[in-house]
């Protein structure tokens, strides 16, 4: 049964790749949709059914056929749902069935074959993306990590006219590439070691180790699988590719690039969770790059225009919280954030495409403000959303967020608790920033709207001139399909934190008690496992945040309730200085009028640049890696090489021995003179050889 | 077994079949091309027929045997000891399926590009695979030459006559490069049969026998060094590359999709079959200089792929990078290895072959391979793209389909020889989608900027006939990829425990043998 939840979406994308063109939208948008739902339908079954296992029973496998197999290396298609799968598939069918429903008031306008186009990669992508969340080894993982790649590419460049989106989608999957070098690389280091693929079998076999004191072939496996994941999920070096990734559709942004595939590395690690607190020093990697990504990708989001862009900078800076999570050994506090994050960013994204659609294109807040009123369900579920990314207590990021600051505090981290701090009031200041000059002051859209209304359309048909009204003067908010998904997901950005309430608020934190056992190793198989099990304690890090031992635990307890006061104030903080900022003194164009944000920008002109150009990282990569790399192979082996050299070489012994027959050519002439004369030189030349010496 | 049951000798009308055709191609009065369509109904049915001959093979074959299969033997040339002796195992099989696969889909490329002498066309293609096949089958070194120069007559004679503007050029140069390793290769098959009559008396070409011969490992570096460099110049391994992009360029499409489908891998055959076989100590001594050369090809290939302006130069340099992967699997001398560089040798076969018959029917209909006079084609052609973009998606190695598993294996088995490889050969992962998305991206996507592409037709019939085939072959074999591993792997075993029982006795130094061995290649090695 397990095998038919990524076979729904698959069977989906079948359809509307041959016939789909040939459809009716209401067929192939209904259809896709339909798969996810009924995706979603068998998931929560398998997760009903795991659910009533016992604790240390928890998994459900299907193997559905033996893919590879040579000589000791055996690789079956085999899927398994355990509790960190569960919390997984629940989220991409639940949110991926939101988006899809999103999409079919989103896409409207395409033609029939475009739009059954644009379905049939999304279904291929949720099927992918659930593949790689159930595979039950790296290969099948990798399987989905590849997959998803791939429709990432294609859903980043949908509009393949646009120069700038398939440069993006290109981009996205060459980077991609280079994280999949290094996880191959770790995949091959573990299969050599243990001579198995299997999650279970590396973790067991690993259990039995202790943890590597100093960097060994274990922590360069991990480090390399977190390169790989620094690709995926767009951290430090390897994120460049997810801001330009924003070329896509909105809807392929909140799913593919906010709530699922992104969170592929983070899933990775937590799959891996025996493995990696096996490493402490690639887990300090691990936590140090999350860390400043998180904050790099914060300061970076303040000066950003695009209100695509702000909320891509944030999905890096929250990924990266999910990263100092794991880093910390916080497994169940990472998935946690990782699943509100999906609810709250999903929602902001399907917002954002909500304002989009309704200015016919307009990305630049500058030119928006005051859709308030004009955008009534819109604004209030984007503002849900925002206060529980903000981390504004009650909401689902609050919790989910606290748990990984305190995690990190209470692990002795100070400095990483510190920047982890810092992120989330630049978190609270940028998403209020977004909110206020797009819904709130006057409508300063009116003016500038139309003109980029044009420009935009001339690369994109898929909107235009389908309003038959000029921007601005009647606002249209989001369409009954869009509308359910938005309010779902603010219900979920309610209440999807409160599966995870800490002890500390007299909650139960059910959601950490649920993953626990899918961060050890295997209980289910056999007997050798849970006497492996025990030796995996004192790895470390493994313990869930309920776990305290009794006599610290009221000290623990206060600490908590300390750090949840401190985090809770930020997120005000953050807000405050939002709203002192932007929402005070809308700029207005005609006085003149210099708001608090330009005279910052007039201050401090060389950060306000660093920060507007992305610190300029696009460029040094381009400058450092790509031209040279190009010229090179141009100039140096092509040109020089290839053709000069080798080729050189070739054709010259060619013409030596071209050459040298000429010679001989020359020497048959056919004239007796010349034979004579040659012989006679010869003699001549023999004679004085031996009377000489 | 049906084949032996029936009595039917598979094996030679597998190639004598093709080449009966030919023969009878030769027979039909063409004067003017009146009857080019008869021909060419002609040569499909026949190449047809031969893989229908290929296919019966497959199903007579024993797939847990590790032994050649479906053997012939007859006395040719007695007083040398020479024979006609051919024979099936797991590594050819696939191979010989491969070319009956392939040479179909070659006539139907030019059923509508090639005009001129579709008659001689056709029967050149046909003798083509007659030596093709014959290649594969012989297990008698004599008989194997044979097929071997016989493979390049009809294949000059392709790209010579039915090429492009520099193809006097190609051809020469293909011409030569190849003869210069054939004529080390045969002196060193004579050698061999001397080596044979010196140590029991009687001369023989016989592949099985030799394989049993004690040869002094000093003798084993000079011959494996001739083997080694025809084979690596078929390859082609780099440096020796520099004829394939000329080859391929000016060559048709049909001879592009057999040069690259079924030619290239002559050079890793032999390597499999007979230089590392036939001389085990002088092949673990080389294998890492061997596996250097493949992994710099990789990468040289790769870079210098990502540059070209010209689309069938691109995918020309593409084959060296993927066949370097081959030969690196090769050099591991595992069966991961070895399973994974024969199976990269059949999907590079399906992959490539696809890319260069696309890459062709653009250049039929515009008369250019240049990557900057496209652009925009999606929109105009939709389903040639799909068809593109299924064969780039293959070539670049994503799970699923055919590329990836010969990449995964090959990588497998090298990491478990030397990891260094690796970290070499992945790079060729990185680079392989640089070069072929951004070769995607320009050709079609963006919009139409030459007004000449604006009406270009999709796929026609004949096309389709010619694409399906290669793209359910390119995802079945990703998704099913037991079904052709299978049967390959017990003769790879059989063939890895050949090598292995070398490189246990160089592995212990101390063992008197094996330092003995160690030393006298070293000295052999230092007296070059």
């Amino acid at each position: 049964m397990v095998a038919l939840i990524p076979l729904f979406p698959f069977v989906g994308f079948l359809v509307n790749a041959t016939c789909g063109r040939r459809l009716p939208k209401v067929v192939s948008g209904g259809l896709a949709s339909l798969a996810m739902v009924a995706a979603f339908a068998v998931s929560a079954l398998s997760v009903w059914q795991l659910a009533a296992l016992p604790v240390d029973a928890r998994a459900i496998e299907q193997t559905v056929y033996t893919w590879i197999a040579s000589g000791d290396l055996v690789l079956g298609l085999t899927f398994r749902v355990d509790p960190l799968s569960a919390v997984m598939i629940l989220v991409i069918t639940g949110i991926g069935s939101l988006i899809h429903i999103y999409s079919t008031a989103y896409m409207h306008d395409e033609p029939d074959s475009e739009f059954a186009r644009y379905f049939s990669y999304l279904n291929l992508f949720a099927a992918f993306m659930l593949v790689l969340v159930l595979g039950a080894s790296f290969v099948v993982m990798f399987v989905g990590w590849e997959g998803v790649g791939l429709c990432s590419y294609l859903l980043i460049g949908f509009w393949f006219k646009k120069k700038s989106a398939s440069d993006a989608g290109k981009k996205a999957f060459v980077v991609n590439r280079i994280g999949d070098y290094a996880f191959i690389l770790g995949m091959l280091l573990l299969f050599t070691r243990f001579g198995t693929l299997d999650f279970q079998g590396v973790a067991s076999a690993v259990a039995g180790l202790p943890p590597e004191a100093t960097f060994g072939a274990l922590s360069l496996a991990t480090l390399l699988l977190f390169i790989g994941a620094t690709g995926k999920s767009a951290q430090i070096p390897l994120y460049t590719w997810l801001p330009d990734a924003m070329e896509g559709p909105t809807p392929v942004s909140a799913l593919i690039h906010a709530a699922t595939m992104v969170t592929a590395g983070v899933y990775m690690i937590g799959r891996n969770a025996v493995l990696f607190s096996h490493t402490p020093e690639t887990m300090m990697v691990v936590a140090v790059v999350g860390a400043a990504t998180a904050l790099m990708a914060g300061t970076i989001g303040i000066v950003q225009n695009d209100i695509k862009r702000v909320l891509a900078y944030s999905t890096v800076s929250q990924l990266g919280l999910m990263f100092l999570a794991m880093g910390v050994g916080a497994f169940g506090a990472g998935i946690f954030h990782l699943y509100t994050h999906a609810f709250f960013k999903a929602l902001l994204f399907l917002g954002s495409g909500a304002v989009i659609h309704a200015l016919h294109g307009e990305q630049d807040i500058r030119n928006m403000g005051g859709l308030k009123a004009g955008l009534p369900i819109t604004y209030w579920t984007f503002l849900i959303g925002s206060l529980a990314i903000a981390g504004v207590p009650g909401l689902a990021g609050f919790f989910s967020k606290d748990e990984i600051l305190f995690e990190t505090f209470a692990d002795g981290h100070t400095v990483l608790w510190v920047v982890g701090a810092l992120t989330s009031l630049l978190t609270a200041t940028y998403m209020f920033r977004l909110v206020f000059l797009t819904f709130h002051g006057s409508a300063s859209a009116k003016a500038t709207a139309d003109t980029h209304d044009l420009a935009w359309n001339a690369g994109l048909p898929s909107h235009a001139h389908s309003h038959g009204h000029g921007a601005g003067s009647h606002l249209h908010d989001a369409p009954p399909a869009m509308a359910i998904a938005l309010v779902v997901l603010a219900l979920g950005s309610v209440l999807a934190g409160y599966v995870g309430v800490p002890h500390a608020l007299g909650g139960h934190n059910q959601l950490a008690t649920w993953l626990e056992p899918a961060f050890e190793a295997e209980h289910t198989a056999s007997a050798t496992a849970e006497v492996v099990a025990p030796a995996a304690e004192p790895a470390g890090g493994l313990q869930a945040s309920g776990e305290a031992s009794e006599e610290s635990e009221t000290g623990e307890a206060r600490l908590e309730l300390t750090l949840m006061g401190v985090s809770s104030a930020i997120a005000f903080l953050g807000i405050g200085i939002a709203a002192f900022i932007w929402l005070k003194r809308r700029p207005s164009t005609s006085s003149g009028q210099v708001e608090i944000a330009d005279r910052m920008a007039q201050r401090f002109p060389g950060l306000h640049r660093l920060l507007l150009n992305k610190y300029y990282v696009d460029e040094v990569y381009d400058a450092a890696v790509v031209q040279p790399i190009r010229i090179i192979s141009e100039e140096g082996l092509w040109r020089g090489f290839d053709v000069r050299v080798i080729d050189g070489a070739v054709n010259g012994a060619a013409s030596i021995v071209d050459g040298g027959a000429w010679m001989l050519r020359r020497l048959q002439t056919g004239s007796v003179r010349t034979y004579a004369g040659s012989v006679i030189f010869g003699v001549t030349m023999i004679l004085g050889y031996y009377l000489w010496r | 077994m049906p084949g032996e049951s029936l009595n039917v000798p598979l094996l030679t009308l597998s190639w004598t079949l093709p080449l009966a055709g030919a023969l009878l191609l030769l027979l039909v009065g063409n004067a003017g091309g009146r009857r080019d369509d008869l021909v060419r109904w002609l040569a499909l049915t026949i190449s047809l027929a031969v893989f229908g001959v290929t296919l019966g093979i497959w199903a007579a074959f024993d797939p847990a045997s590790p032994e050649f299969q479906l053997v012939e033997r007859h006395a040719w040339i007695p007083a040398f000891g020479i024979d006609y002796y051919v024979g099936i195992d797991g590594i050819s099989l696939l191979l010989v399926v491969l070319t009956g696969f392939l040479t179909p889909i070659a006539l139907l490329s030019s059923w509508h590009s090639v005009e001129k002498k579709v008659k001689e066309f056709s029967i050149f293609v046909l003798a083509l695979e007659a030596a093709m096949i014959g290649v594969f089958l012989s297990l008698d070194l004599f008989l194997f030459y044979v097929f071997w120069d016989a493979m390049l007559i009809p294949m000059y004679f392709l790209i010579g006559i039915w090429g492009y503007d520099q193809r006097i050029y190609a051809a020469v140069k293909f011409m030569l490069y190849t003869m210069a390793g054939s004529v080390l290769m045969l002196i060193a098959i004579l050698g061999l049969a001397y080596l044979h009559s010196a140590a029991t008396g009687s001369y023989s070409f016989d592949l099985l026998k030799l394989y049993t011969l004690d040869i002094a490992p000093r003798t084993q570096f000079w011959f494996f060094l001739a083997f080694a460099l025809a084979f690596a110049i078929k390859v082609p391994l780099f440096p020796f590359h520099t004829w394939l992009p000329d080859a391929h360029v000016q060559a048709p499409t049909a001879g592009s999709v057999i040069l690259a489908g079924v030619l290239l891998k002559m050079g890793t055959y032999g390597l499999v079959r007979f230089a590392f076989p036939l001389f085990p100590a002088a092949a673990v001594y080389f294998a890492p200089w061997i596996a250097l050369l493949a992994v710099i090809g990789i990468i040289y290939g790769a870079l210098v792929a990502m540059v070209q302006p010209d689309m069938k130069k691109l995918v020309a340099y593409s084959s060296v990078s993927h066949l370097g992967f081959v030969v690196l699997g090769i050099c591991a001398m595992n069966v991961q290895g070895m399973q994974g560089a024969v199976y990269q040798m059949l999907a590079h076969g399906v992959s490539t072959g696809g890319l260069f018959l696309i890459v062709g029917m653009l250049s039929d209909r515009r008369h250019t391979r240049l990557i900057s006079e496209f652009g925009g084609l999606k929109a105009v052609m939709p389903r040639l793209t799909a068809a593109f973009f299924i064969m780039t998606l293959a070539s670049i190695g994503l799970p699923g389909l055919n590329g990836f598993v010969g990449e995964f294996l090959i990588m497998v088995g090298a990491f478990r020889w030397d990891p260094r490889y690796v970290v070499g050969a992945g790079l060729g992962v990185i680079l392989s989608a640089v070069y072929m998305l951004w070769m995607f991206q320009r050709v079609f996507y963006g919009n139409v900027t030459h007004e000449e592409n604006a009406n270009l037709p999709d796929l026609q019939t004949h096309e389709w006939a010619s694409v399906i085939p290669l793209c359910a072959a390119a995802i079945v074999m990703g998704v099913f990829p037991t079904l052709f591993l299978k049967p390959m792997e017990p003769a790879i075993e059989k063939l890895v425990q050949r090598l292995q029982s070398v490189q246990t006795l160089r592995v212990e130094d101390t063992s008197g043998q094996g330092a003995r061995i160690k030393g006298q290649i070293q000295y052999a090695g230092g007296g070059r």
